[in-house]
């Protein structure tokens, strides 16, 4: 095995482990925006479509390149957006909250 | 390592540390939203980085700028757009969309890899086991993850959708994907394996979601959220690049502990969900009140809005049907009018109600019901013996009690013991049955009471009856 994929393997084993060890703490009320920004992180495939766009020199890999980049730039734009608008909501009843007691008295 | 890239090297591991701490952060509801910022600055840093490595090689066309730029403005400006307009009951499509496009993406990187050094030569092990595994995994992902948007926006039919010979094609597309891994590993490299592992690929991930229903939605979701993480480490592997890698594997991870706990929150496996066709025995009665037990009770609006004024404690149980009836806004407002009447509040909430996992909690916070009371499964089933009036809403299998009992469909799965609170009103359209395909005897049950209502028009009938009697 060569060391670039013995070390490759290795994160992947390690990154593995810390997801694992880090999602399965979420309660499942924030499970949706959970699985939301995680939809967004792999939204990180853009880099790998950026790298291989830029080497385009064909008309089939600039075809390549753009079906790439394109959903790539919807998953990670698109990941954050709604993630972001979700866990708005999930911040508010906070306030809200608050305000009810004094509203209730 | 040149200085440049030790750089670059140095910021893709902030970025990894970025996106552990944003997922990590999404703990508890007060520091997710910051968790999420977090991990979109990595993005941002990872994005920058790489434009580097490409204008320090210097050697890109003109054309390929282009190309990426219009791409990535259009991309951007679909993705945000769609984002931006989402109905909150409309996530679980969107989430399955942004998996498909995920998948796609991964599955170009890898075509676009083997392409360049397809001349017929051989490819290491190191690079053709990851590239073949990438193209086949975001392939499946990708058609797959489309036809579950599909379903779960009602374009494609969400009933399990199964035919004779399903079987046997599905072993044949699974021998072509085998034999298309070999042929990459093991030999010279060739478009013709490509076209055909991805032509497979494609057409397993139908195959693979079409038989699925509905109410599994939540365990497909997740899976192919795990696969999309996946692909995207894989073709980390392909152009080495770590930050991918890392990235992947962390949704690799998510994707999987959902899929294991949506799964065990209906007590089956997951080989089982996929297999699907469940429920499709005797779920054909889904319009008609056929086989309807004799002894049970309808109710109006105007006694359940006695029932709540009265009530100390309420519990209410929503499903899909409160997500279909788009109701969440009622129940928001039947909530509030409660609790300001000092009358008690809680929403008890099933892993699997709805379409995705926490789908049900997403709706709620929507209309800013606090995030104390919603109570998962066993909080919530602590609090039924207290509960004076149990409203389910567009909930069936996760509150039948068949489920304590050997034998059925759902045996073994955890439910809600909504049968344990003192009384219980089910808005519901019909009598149907719920996905599982079997008759619910907590609708018969003495205490409890059926009203026969589209959940939004239900409960705005409830809520002007509850005024009422509060009000005297």
């Amino acid at each position: 095995m060569s060391q670039e994929l013995y070390t490759n393997l290795a994160i992947f084993v390690l990154s593995l482990l810390v997801g694992f060890e880090v999602i399965s703490k979420i309660p499942a009320t924030l499970h949706t925006p959970m699985m939301s920004g995680a939809n967004a992180i792999h939204g990180v495939v853009v880099v790998g479509a950026i790298l291989v766009a830029l080497e385009a020199n064909t008309t089939t890999f600039y075809v390549i390149a753009f079906i790439a980049a394109f959903l790539g730039a919807i998953n990670v734009s698109g990941g954050y957006v709604v993630t972001d608008r979700m866990l708005e909501m999930f911040s508010k009843p906070k306030d809200k909250g608050n305000s009810n007691k004094g509203g209730d008295k | 390592m040149s200085g440049l890239m030790t750089l670059v090297s140095l910021c893709y591991l902030i970025s990894a540390i970025c996106y552990v701490m944003g997922l990590h952060m999404m703990r508890t509801p007060k520091t997710a939203r910051n968790g999420n910022r977090l991990s979109f600055v990595g993005m941002i840093i990872a994005v920058v980085m790489t434009f580097l490595i490409v204008l320090e090689k210097n050697d890109t066309t003109m054309a390929a700028w282009w190309i990426l730029l219009v791409a990535l403005v259009l991309g951007v400006g679909y993705g945000v757009y769609r984002a931006r307009t989402v109905k909150m009951t409309d996530m679980p499509q969107l989430v399955s969309l942004f998996n498909a496009v995920g998948g796609g993406a991964a599955a170009a990187i890898g075509t676009f890899d083997y392409l360049s050094k397809a001349n017929g030569s051989s490819l290491s092990v190191a690079f053709s086991l990851p590239v073949i595994l990438d193209l086949i995994i975001g392939s499946i992902t990708f058609s797959g993850s489309l036809i579950a948007t599909g379903k779960l926006a009602g374009k494609v039919s969400g009933k399990p959708i199964t035919f004779p010979g399903a079987k046997l094609l599905n072993g044949i597309v699974v021998l072509i994907i085998i034999a298309a891994i070999v042929l990459t590993v093991g030999f010279p490299t060739s478009v013709w394996t490509l076209v055909t592992a991805i032509v497979a690929s494609l057409v397993f991930g139908i195959l693979m979601t079409i038989p699925i229903g509905g109410a599994d939605m939540p365990v497909v979701v997740s899976l192919l959220n795990a696969f999309t993480g996946l692909a995207v480490a894989m073709a980390g592997f392909v152009i080495n690049n770590q930050v991918l890698i890392i990235a992947g594997a962390l949704v690799g991870a998510a994707g999987t502990i959902l899929t294991l706990q949506m799964a065990a929150a209906m007590n089956r496996s997951v080989a089982n969900i996929i297999a699907g066709g469940f429920g499709t025995g005797d779920s054909g009665g889904t319009s008609a009140a056929d086989d309807v037990p004799v002894n049970v009770k309808e109710t109006s609006a105007d006694d359940i809005g006695v029932q709540l004024a009265y009530a100390q404690n309420v519990m209410i149980v929503p499903g899909y049907g409160l997500a279909a009836a788009q109701a969440q806004h009622e129940v928001a407002e039947l909530a509030k009018l409660l609790t300001d009447n000092g009358i008690h509040v809680n929403y008890a909430i099933h892993p699997v109600a709805g379409r995705m996992p926490g789908h049900m909690n997403v709706l709620l916070a929507e209309v800013n019901v606090p995030y104390d009371q919603m109570k998962q499964l066993e909080d919530a089933n602590s609090m039924f013996e207290n509960t004076d009036v149990s409203l389910v809403i567009g909930a069936n299998d996760v509150t039948n009690p068949e489920a304590r009992k050997p034998n059925t469909a759902i045996s073994g799965m955890p439910i809600l013991d909504v049968d344990k609170s003192k009384s219980v009103v089910v808005i519901k359209r019909s009598m149907s049955t719920g996905y599982a395909g079997i008759q619910n005897p907590l609708f018969s049950d003495d205490k409890t009471s059926m009203f026969f209502s589209d959940a939004k028009k239900g409960l705005q009938e409830i809520i002007a009856s509850t005024k009422e009697y509060l009000d005297q």
